[in-house]
């Protein structure tokens, strides 16, 4: 239900912001440069640039959603949200006899995450005591309990009344509706019950938010990541997990351009190399790193070693079919050059066939520094004492959700720097490539 | 047979001897690329090969270059016979075979720098190079930042660089445009007369095949032959002169016309032959 109005909303931002933006900001609408001289660009690629109006809205839109749909405390417009406080409803009790009284119930409705919030001394909070009640008079009394926000109560109005509901007292009526077992009464607050035994039940209103279970608000997530640089989680804070990731991605993929260039040039410079190596290449290839991860615990436990190990696969053979590539690239006719300019064989592999297969190489190098990098929170997810991966999985067999995205956000910055990084590389080291 | 010419140094003489070459093709046919090729060529000369395609143009080129051994035959250069590629016998491509991770200088000074020569030793050399090809302001620059007239130059000049007997071009300015393939002409024909170099330049062009061909060869196809071969003036009369004025020599139409009609019933003659076999 949410989810569908969260993608209703979406949308209309996607459509709306662009009638809207288009009003406003006429210059990032208009052709740049040589493009206004084209009379026609729809369906000429070149002539598309991104528009970073959009980019910002798009990024503004997820961050308002973010916060729209979460009990942040951020001054942005949101959704209603749940019920909190104190609501009072009343029930008609009914003896067999036919004697009815009127009793009231106190509902104090708390955080659902009150444990995880702290007053200004720094002392965790803790749930709230039920509201103070006069008993009243007549055989049903007044009631008052607690009940977190997203919950549910089953009311056991009975339990200090002077006629039990065994002895036959019945519940006929809620705040002065009758109401059969099975029945709900919807009030502002939240939804009013009967359970098909005849107890009153209670649900607070949850409005169009998540609970922080779900979706903690940014700053929520903010504050943890602050928290988690300064405290840490599991013996460890959040520079160090992701330093231990970044190792074992950097010396996984070191081994395996190490191992696996050379292979991947013996396959593209000797038919004895191609041979060998072509069925264990073929055949790993296909096989995602992750199948390996219990055969590699088993081996080698859940140490760095079998980390290390699992991410020198994941780079092989990636490397070696980049290397192969990079080999089979280069033109007959540089090679024949190179020969007739009186180049030996060493010559010819180091002067020609290595410069000329770096390309190849850097694409190899970037595709692995990827999957590495998936692989390694992956395995984390499965064993390990520290990491990204091994921290996101802890975190969520206590349902802390905040330290899970902290860890997903910065898996996902990582990865987009890694990418960024090597694309700086490539333009530093080699650049000829796609210029000829 | 090498000999001494007047002023005393031993110059090369190229000899294709009988060549032919048979490919082997894997549903079990060959094809017929060359056929008794022979061909004395003495040194200093400027050989143009013409034909239409598919002729074993590039082959023969490549069994000079000793990049492919002939199925018969062989070639021998200074009375030696070739087994491979070596640095006596240069190659000038049609594009794409400079180093374009290494700058100009670098390019050309290749040759040097794989035989071992120091750098302070080459660099007289390869100065002077680029100054004949005209690149002297461009010693630094990326290959990739070069037009593509500029890239050959730079070939010719790796070429050079190494001092070889034969300079072998397959389709040197076939990718150029015809401005710059004017000027890339003279420039062909100036080093020539100043190196003196034996070269065998292979073009799809008559008129390229005219100006430069001190000796034209026409091949022919199927197998692949020599058709036919002229001796001609207009290298001579073009060397540091405009190449339009040595068309306007009174045989320099009629021969061409000549051979296009030549090549023209070649290429009439392989159309004819898909045709019935179709
Ligand atoms: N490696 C090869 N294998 C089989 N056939 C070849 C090979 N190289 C060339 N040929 C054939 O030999 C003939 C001559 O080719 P080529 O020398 O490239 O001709 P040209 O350069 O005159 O256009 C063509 O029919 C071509 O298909
Ligand atoms: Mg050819």
């Amino acid at each position: 239900m949410t989810g569908l109005l969260v993608l209703a909303l979406y949308v209309a931002a996607f459509f709306g912001s662009f009638v809207i933006a288009k009003q406003i900001f006429k210059s990032a609408f208009e052709k740049k440069g040589f493009n206004k001289l084209k009379t026609v660009t729809f369906g000429d690629e070149s002539a598309i640039t991104a528009n970073r109006v959009a980019s910002v809205v798009s990024v503004v839109t997820v961050f308002w959603l973010w916060v729209a749909f979460t009990n942040s405390t951020i001054p942005l417009p949101k959704f209603p949200g749940p019920f909190s406080g104190d609501m009072t409803f009343t029930y008609t009790a009914q003896l067999e006899d036919g004697t009815q009284d009127d009793a009231t119930v106190t509902m104090r409705v708390y955080r659902e995450d009150i444990q995880q919030t702290v007053d200004e001394e720094g002392n965790p909070g803790r749930e709230p005591s039920p509201a103070e009640v006069e008993l009243g008079d007549g055989f049903a009394k007044n009631d008052s309990l607690t009940v977190a926000r997203y919950g549910f109560k089953v009311v056991n109005v009975w339990k200090n009344d002077e006629v039990s509901k065994k002895d036959g007292s019945t519940i006929v009526a809620i705040n002065g509706q009758p109401i059969k077992p099975g029945e709900k009464i919807s009030v502002d607050e939240g939804t009013l019950g009967l359970t098909d035994k005849g107890t009153p039940t209670f649900a607070p209103a949850t409005g169009f938010r998540m609970a922080r279970l779900y979706l903690p608000a940014p700053e929520v997530v903010f504050q943890r990541f602050i928290w988690l640089n300064k405290e840490g989680y599991q013996g460890f804070t959040l520079i160090e997990h992701t330093r231990y990731s970044l190792q074992r991605v950097l010396l996984g993929f070191l081994l395996g351009a190490l191992v696996g260039v050379p292979i991947g040039y013996a396959m593209g410079l000797t038919g004895w190399a191609r041979g060998w190596f072509d069925p264990i290449v073929e055949f790993m290839r296909p096989i995602p790193p992750l199948a390996l991860i219990p055969l590699i615990i088993i081996w080698f436990g859940i140490g760095e070693v079998g980390k290390v190990v699992l991410l020198f696969l994941a780079a092989l053979w990636i490397m070696i079919i980049a290397a192969r590539s990079g080999v089979s690239g280069v033109a007959i006719s540089k090679v024949h050059a190179a020969y007739s300019l009186g180049a030996s064989k060493w010559q010819i592999l180091s002067k020609v066939i290595v410069p000329n297969s770096l390309p190849d190489i850097f694409t190899g190098a970037r595709v692995a520094m990827g999957v590495c990098w998936g692989t390694v929170v992956a395995a984390e997810l499965v064993a390990a004492n520290v990491g990204l991966g091994k921290m996101i999985v802890t975190a969520s067999k206590f349902q802390l959700t905040d330290i899970i995205i902290v860890g997903i956000i910065v898996i996902g910055v990582i990865g987009f720097a890694i990418e960024v990084g090597m694309r700086a590389l490539e333009n530093w080291l080699i650049p000829w490539k796609g210029k000829v | 047979m090498s000999h001494l010419s007047e002023k005393g140094i031993q110059v090369s003489e190229l000899l294709i001897d009988n060549i032919s070459m048979r490919f082997d093709l894997p549903d079990g046919g060959h094809v017929q690329a060359l056929k008794n090729v022979t061909l004395d060529i003495k040194s200093g000369e400027l050989m143009s090969v013409l034909g239409p395609s598919g002729c074993g143009k590039t082959t023969l080129l490549n069994i000079v270059a000793g990049f492919l051994a002939p199925t018969e035959g062989q070639i021998k250069l200074n009375n030696e016979v070739v087994t491979g590629p070596s640095p006596q016998r240069g190659m000038v491509f049609q594009q794409g075979a400079l180093f374009e991770w290494m700058n100009v200088r670098d390019n050309v000074s290749f040759g040097p720098d794989m035989k071992g020569v120091s750098r302070a030793e080459s660099k007289e050399k390869v100065e002077h190079l680029l100054e004949v090809v005209g690149l002297q302001d461009f010693k630094e620059k990326a290959i990739y930042e070069l037009s593509g007239g500029m890239q050959q130059r730079v070939a010719l000049a790796r070429c050079l660089a190494n001092d070889p007997d034969v300079i072998l071009m397959d389709e040197p300015l076939g990718a150029l445009d015809a401005l710059t393939r004017e000027k890339m002409q003279s420039l062909v024909l100036d080093l020539w007369k100043d190196t003196g170099k034996t070269i065998i330049l292979i073009t799809h062009s008559v008129e390229e095949a005219l100006l430069l061909g001190e000796r034209l060869l026409v091949m022919a196809p199927r197998p692949g032959r020599v058709h036919k071969e002229y001796r001609l003036p207009f290298a001579d009369l073009g060397v540091g002169n405009d190449l339009r004025e040595v068309k306007k020599h009174k045989d320099y139409a009629g021969t061409r016309e000549e051979i296009l009609e030549m090549i023209w019933n070649m290429e009439e003659e392989i159309m004819g032959r898909t045709e019935e076999s179709a």
